[in-house]
């Protein structure tokens, strides 16, 4: 290979196109200035995780994830995702149908409003359900003659939830359906197919990656949520804490280790979704690439 | 078939079905609950909503909130796009790693991305206390809220930035340097004007999700009054006070505030669709 700088008027005859646009060095610093500056920002912080969690032993970190605070705190973090992902997937399913099958005046209005959690604070999303059904809020008096708690409680947290989540799902497959187009699926509703088995036999494979690609974020976010959550939560001990905000409770009460132990958790699973989202966007392209081998013969 | 007059004729099936329960869901979740913000705020009154807001101590959250978002924005916008660069243009071994690796901040809870960088930068941090001697502290000061508003705001850039970058022909480059443009003319003139609109929508995204953000924060900006106390932790602070009302009047502040930002998000991505249309 060979390096040349191009100086105006005298091209050198046979230069490799990419010799022409850079020389090597400045290759080479700009390479390493993003990687340096993703080195501080990005993989510290993960490093930082996971010393902290072990800095006091492995007998501490096993502790920390065995209290019983920091078990309920799991489980309650898991039955808010179990309850507030589905719910988004069957809305995002709907919300994409509705938005790619059919052309309807307001179409572009909807898919603002489907946005719209993506740009109101997680705060302003804990705070709207207080105003609603808080005690001083307005359902609030008629929750509480019929005895239902929703605020500092477990449905406040798949409310709040629900609401930071909102669009993950349609989000992801909006796209993917727009590109699938109506054309396979007027097919199969001319040779007689209901609209549901159309809707399963046609529509639900095709988008099956771009759906996956939409509850792992929404799964990982509805996890991981910390804001929303902490201000409907109430922050009861053993009762209304996920784990988020178990870790900001040991971090106030400086149990450091204990706090980035319930942390680490957390970051693997984070890990763990990004090997996914790595792995459904692998498996999309492959399928799109076999897709394109398929149709370029006819 | 009064339908007819709002929407084109379609032979898919369900229309009823999904429009109908994409609007109730939508109400139920997301409309009704924050229309509560902004009758709640109605009901208090011109004069009180403006006494709320226009306190010393909310106007300087807002600015600490805002200002830190556009620094960090700004700061985001450069890297990003530097990231983005180095991702499509400078191949390396593990760039798929790296490219992965950009996604962290979407995918860790900020929460943890709080704890984590507050032990990197407070005065006794790995890389703080390094910074100490120097008279520098990010930790616990406005600088640490930036800090944490780059952390979760890089993957906006990049990620609107690097797939314009991969549809860019480099052979337009090509034929600006065969001409005789130097490299940073013929970024500037040939390169930029091609990657500007979708830079300022992923500058945008990062800096709506900054003025938002609470989790990453609150652990590392010290939140002292009038200094490095955000908005959203005010609101926080407020309610725990049980003033509502005051809670409430932040909120439709903010909310108004991140109204015109989405407005003009769409905006952007209105005039990129046109522009290549062209």
């Amino acid at each position: 290979m060979k390096i040349t700088t191009v100086n105006g008027s005298s091209p050198t005859a046979h230069a490799r196109p990419t010799d022409a646009r850079q020389a090597a060095w400045p290759r080479i610093v700009m390479t390493g200035v993003a990687l340096g500056f993703l080195l501080v920002f990005l993989v510290l912080p993960l490093i930082a995780v996971m010393t902290q969690a072990l800095a006091k032993g492995f007998g501490t970190y096993m502790s920390a994830l065995s209290d019983p605070a920091a078990l309920h705190a799991i489980y309650l973090t898991l039955i808010v995702t179990a309850v507030a992902v589905p719910l988004n997937l069957v809305f995002g399913v709907a919300a994409a149908w509705t938005v790619t099958k059919f052309d309807f005046r307001g179409k572009s209005l909807l898919v603002t409003l489907i946005d719209l959690p993506f740009a109101v604070s997680p705060v302003i999303a804990g705070l709207i359900y207080i105003l609603l059904y808080g005690a001083h809020g307005w359902l609030g008096p008629w929750l509480d003659a019929h005895d239902i708690n929703i605020v500092f409680a477990l449905p406040g947290l798949v409310l709040a939830t629900l609401f930071v989540t909102f669009p993950f799902v349609a989000r992801e497959l909006i796209p993917v359906m727009e590109a699938q187009g109506r054309a396979e699926e007027e097919a199969a509703l001319s040779l007689g197919a209901s609209g549901w088995q159309t809707f399963l036999r046609v529509t639900l494979p095709n988008v099956k990656w771009g759906l996956m690609y939409g509850v792992i974020l929404c799964s990982a976010r509805a996890m991981g949520e910390f804001g929303a959550v902490s201000v409907v939560s109430g922050h009861i001990r053993g009762e209304t804490n996920t784990m988020p905000l178990h870790i900001e409770i040991l971090y106030n009460e400086y149990q450091y280790a204990a706090a980035f132990a319930v942390a680490s958790l957390l970051a693997l699973l984070a890990l763990v979704t990004l090997a996914a989202k790595a792995f459904v966007e692998w498996r999309a392209s492959r399928s799109h690439a076999l897709y394109d081998l398929e149709a370029s013969p006819t | 078939m009064s339908v007819l007059a709002w929407r084109r004729p379609s032979l898919m099936p369900g229309f009823g079905l999904s429009v109908g329960y994409t609007v109730v869901y939508l109400s139920l979740i997301v409309l009704i609950p924050l229309s509560a913000v902004f009758i709640e705020t109605s009901e208090l009154g011109w004069g009180r909503f403006w006494d709320t807001v226009s306190a010393p101590r909310v106007v300087a959250a807002l600015q600490t909130s805002f200002g830190a978002s556009l620094i960090a924005a700004t700061i985001n916008a450069v890297f990003g796009l530097l990231v983005a660069w180095v991702l499509v243009r400078n191949p390396f071994p593990g760039r798929k790693l790296i490219d992965g690796l950009v996604d962290l901040p979407f995918a860790l809870p900020t929460a943890v991305a709080g704890i984590a960088l507050t032990a990197i930068y407070a005065p006794t941090g790995w890389i703080g206390q390094w910074l100490q001697p120097l008279g520098l502290q990010i930790g616990y000061q406005p600088a640490g809220i930036v800090v944490a508003l780059i952390f979760i705001g890089l993957p906006f850039v990049v990620r609107t930035v690097q797939p314009i970058l991969e549809d860019l022909d480099p052979e337009f480059e090509e034929a600006a340097v065969s001409l005789g443009a130097n490299r940073w003319t013929t970024f500037r003139r040939v390169v930029l004007p091609e990657l500007w609109p979708a830079l300022l929508t992923g500058y945008a995204l990062a800096f709506a999700r900054g003025v938002g953000e609470y989790g990453s924060v609150i652990f590392i900006a010290g939140n002292m009054p009038m200094v490095s106390e955000i908005a959203p932790l005010l609101i926080v602070t407020k309610l725990e006070q049980f003033e509502y009302a005051e809670a409430t009047a932040i909120a439709a502040a903010m909310l108004v505030l991140s109204f015109v930002i989405l407005l003009c998000i769409n905006g952007l991505q209105w005039w990129r669709t046109n522009r290549h249309a062209a």
